[in-house]
């Protein structure tokens, strides 16, 4: 049976890759005052529609994560039903 | 020596390779459209600088899909010379070809500017006109060439000699100053396993001619001529 599905994937940079914006913005936040802001980490997300049965769509939502979505030396994903 | 210099939706700078190559270099070059899945015969395949598909998603992460790209991965695995300069390096690093990744510039800034770069190693099929150790300068133009990669196989491509160019100083040696963007070991250029797929984020292809400040990056052109009769003999067995 085909239905659509929606899917947010959230894609963070791998421990240990920098992030040099989420550096730059701790860094404006402790200019600001915000001195108790240790640690900013950026990333991005992406909304998914998709159409098909649904053990397919969950392997193909894996699938282009790691085909395009992520760069998998930097990144990870999370993928979120 | 015939080339052939991929144009993508975004490339900027495969004019100046075309020029590079037919008008300084005096050989024989050709535009391959990125839809096409026909490299016309080439001996060195440049993926050249830009912004293809307007740097979307990540960059070179979009282009790497393209028809030719299928056949530039081909042409590589059996022993073709390829070249990807700046954002050329940043598609041959998304499709696999090359190790690692390129990320951010830690200044947040694009930096376009003259670099020294140091030669680390002489014997490839890009560099074997220069002298090791010898300082080339060559002008960079990236917002993402801070090159990542995990600690076991930076250490890999320093043993065995595949980090080709390093930025240094005036002098020579390879400060925190003279790192444009926060690459690992102040890596600016490495080499496939095999040798035969370099990627790089300065430009070779606009430090041609003295008049444009520069005539060091010819060499690296002029050592894929020098090196090609003997890949091809090789090729012919």
């Amino acid at each position: 049976m085909t239905t659509n599905k929606t899917a947010t994937v959230y894609v963070r940079l791998k421990d240990g890759v920098l992030d040099p914006q989420g550096v730059t913005i701790q860094k404006a936040l402790s200019q600001m005052g915000y001195d108790d802001f240790l640690s900013v980490r950026t990333g991005k997300f992406f909304e998914l529609e998709v159409s098909g049965s649904a053990s397919d769509i969950d392997r193909k939502i894996d699938e282009v994560c790691s085909k395009l979505l992520t760069n998998p030396v930097i990144e990870t994903f999370e993928v979120k039903k | 020596m015939k080339v052939g210099v991929v144009t993508f939706p975004g490339s900027n700078c495969d004019y100046d390779a075309y020029a590079a190559i037919r008008h300084v270099l005096g050989e024989q070059v050709d535009f391959l459209w990125h839809k096409s899945e026909d490299l016309a015969g080439s001996d060195l395949i440049i993926l050249p600088g830009g912004f293809s598909y307007g740097d979307y998603l990540r960059s070179g992460a979009i282009a790497r899909f393209s028809p030719i790209m299928k056949k530039v991965v081909e042409f590589a695995d059996s022993g073709g010379l390829v070249m990807g300069i700046c954002n050329g390096f940043q598609v041959l690093t998304e499709s696999g070809l090359l190790p690692g990744a390129l990320i951010r510039n830690r200044s947040l800034r694009f930096s376009c500017k003259y670099v020294n770069l140091r030669v680390e190693n002489n014997a490839t099929s890009f560099t074997n006109t220069c002298s090791k150790g010898e300082v080339l300068r060559i002008p960079i133009a990236h917002g993402d060439g801070n090159y990542y990669n995990f600690d076991g196989d930076i250490e890999t491509l320093e043993k065995t000699g595949r980090v080709v160019f390093r930025y240094v100083d005036a002098n020579g040696e390879p400060t925190d100053i003279s790192n444009p963007n926060g690459s690992i070991n102040n890596i600016a250029g490495i080499v496939n396993k095999e040798g035969n797929v370099l990627g790089m984020m300065p430009h070779p292809e606009r430090a041609v001619e003295s008049i444009l400040g520069s005539g060091d990056g010819l060499k690296v052109f002029e050592s894929v001529r020098a090196a090609l009769p003997a890949l091809n003999l090789v090729g012919e067995k």
